[in-house]
């Protein structure tokens, strides 16, 4: 290990939020107080967070990794609701779609050997695939809710003609999927030419041979382009039927 | 018994009536014309016999059945609704004309394309024709042949020939004359052209969400 941040330096770097605060200040941009708020917030967070791991990766018990890894998941759920704008049934749409891709890509990575189950690695790829997962069904949510909108006419005039719930959605569904999608992709085409991602930096931070830390993020990539994928695909496809009511009709 | 009858039918947002015991009965190939001023209701009223509004009261009959012992999707194949002001699909004529056998999972019948565009005076070039290429009395005749390739029973027509040149009405009007005639559709024209009015062959008048005109 060559890191070097403790509390002394830890204090000096907030220097660089009252730096951000005087912009802020100068500028009159009104977020001085969110912004405190966000770096109060911040720290506290991520002590307890630090100090809870902490313990959990000591205790190393099964059921007790899991539960964590239900929280987490639960609270991806209901951020990605935030984001549905009244669509109905949002919150165990998110919760189970969330569930689902967390839990496929896990096995997944679990049977190829690339993780194995003990806290101090599941607890926190169960964060990052749910984190995306979250991200991408929240976008989904945006997309659907602006694309009933804007192409009603389109929606309607295909339920006039007869076509069923899909295809009088199927446009607005393949848009949704890819705009949930988008983010990832566009992440992993410039991967190391734009931008060295969290993983990968940590672990070099952290003192690890660079050709090993992008195995890593070359596995964080696979993983999170099938979570994001399975997200937005099972989060579209349960949440678009929200849109019409019992008699197959577009609700106002 | 008639095709379609409807009896008390109201409808209503909140506390606001919109449709008021509305009472009507139209036969099997029937041609009604359904007129009035703008937001008496002519198209509340036409889209709750489409299905795609569920009336708040009374009962809509189609075939001597209430239209809720329907599946609406099979319902609506049989009573198709047209736009004043279409949206074309996809990006070519071809898409358009094949949506109607694509959500029945059947084959396209390009040869019925191909004589149904020739009817309406445009030909078997004109299916890769992009939707963007169209002037608006091509787009609304092939919004038109979309709602027949697969002969619904009824057809709905909210107004389709507003806004377009005397040359498109025409053909518009020659078109639903011949589904009427040849091919036995039972056709309800929401209009406000005078001389649709006065040719009708069975005009309905609805004021402030009632029929107040014509023969129910």
């Amino acid at each position: 290990m060559n890191l070097a941040v403790n509390n002394q330096s830890l204090l000096l770097a907030l220097g660089l939020v009252v730096i951000a605060l005087a912009i802020g200040w100068k500028e009159k941009l009104g977020i001085d107080r969110d912004m405190i708020i966000g770096v109060v917030r911040a720290v506290i967070q991520l002590f307890v967070v630090g100090y809870l791991l902490k313990s959990v990766f000591r205790v190393n018990n099964l059921w007790l990794t899991l539960i964590l890894i239900l929280i987490i998941i639960f609270n991806a759920g209901y951020n990605a609701k935030q984001r549905s704008n009244g669509i109905p049934r949002a919150l165990p749409i998110s919760i189970t779609a969330i569930f689902l891709s967390t839990g496929v890509t896990l096995g997944v990575l679990m049977l190829a050997g690339a993780i194995r189950f003990i806290p101090a690695q599941m607890i926190p790829i169960s964060g990052m695939i749910a984190s995306n997962s979250m991200v991408a069904i929240g976008l989904c949510y945006r997309n659907l809710n602006a694309q009933f909108k804007q192409e009603r006419q389109a929606v309607l005039e295909k339920l006039a003609l007869g076509a069923d719930l899909k295809d009088a959605s199927r446009d607005i569904l393949r848009d949704s999927i890819k705009t949930g999608m988008q983010p990832t992709i566009d992440s992993a085409k410039t991967v190391g030419i734009v931008s060295l991602p969290g993983m990968m930096s940590g672990l070099i931070f952290a003192g690890v041979d660079p050709v090993r830390a992008i195995k890593y993020q070359i596995m964080v990539t696979f993983m999170l382009m099938s979570a994001t994928s399975i997200g937005s695909v099972l989060a579209c496809y349960w949440a678009y039927k929200g849109f019409y009511n019992e008699r197959k009709q577009l609700i106002n | 018994m008639s095709l379609l009858e409807l009896h008390h039918v109201g409808y209503r947002v909140g506390d606001t009536p919109i449709l008021q015991d509305v009472n009507l009965k139209i036969d099997k190939q029937e041609w009604v014309t359904i007129a009035g001023p703008s937001g008496s209701g002519k198209s509340t009223l036409v889209r709750i016999i489409a299905s795609l509004l569920s009336k708040t009261s009374g009962e809509l009959q189609f075939a001597g059945q209430p239209i809720e012992s329907y599946d609406p999707i099979a319902y609506r194949r049989r009573v198709s609704y047209a736009f004043q002001q279409p949206t074309l699909f996809g990006e070519t004529v071809a898409d358009n004309l094949a949506f109607p056998y694509q959500i029945r999972q059947a084959p396209f019948d390009q040869q019925r394309a191909v004589t149904a565009l020739e009817y309406v005076g445009l030909g078997e070039a004109d299916l890769t024709k992009h939707v963007t290429d169209l002037s608006g009395g091509q787009r609304q005749r092939i919004a038109l042949l979309r709602n027949v390739m697969i002969y619904p029973e009824v057809l709905i027509l909210d107004e389709v020939t507003a806004g377009l040149d005397a040359e498109n009405k025409t053909f518009v009007w020659n078109m639903i004359q011949h589904f009427n005639q040849d091919d036995h559709l039972t056709i309800i024209a929401i209009t406000h052209d005078q001389s649709e009015i006065e040719s009708a062959k069975r005009l309905v008048t609805i004021e402030n969400g009632q029929i107040v005109g014509g023969v129910q």
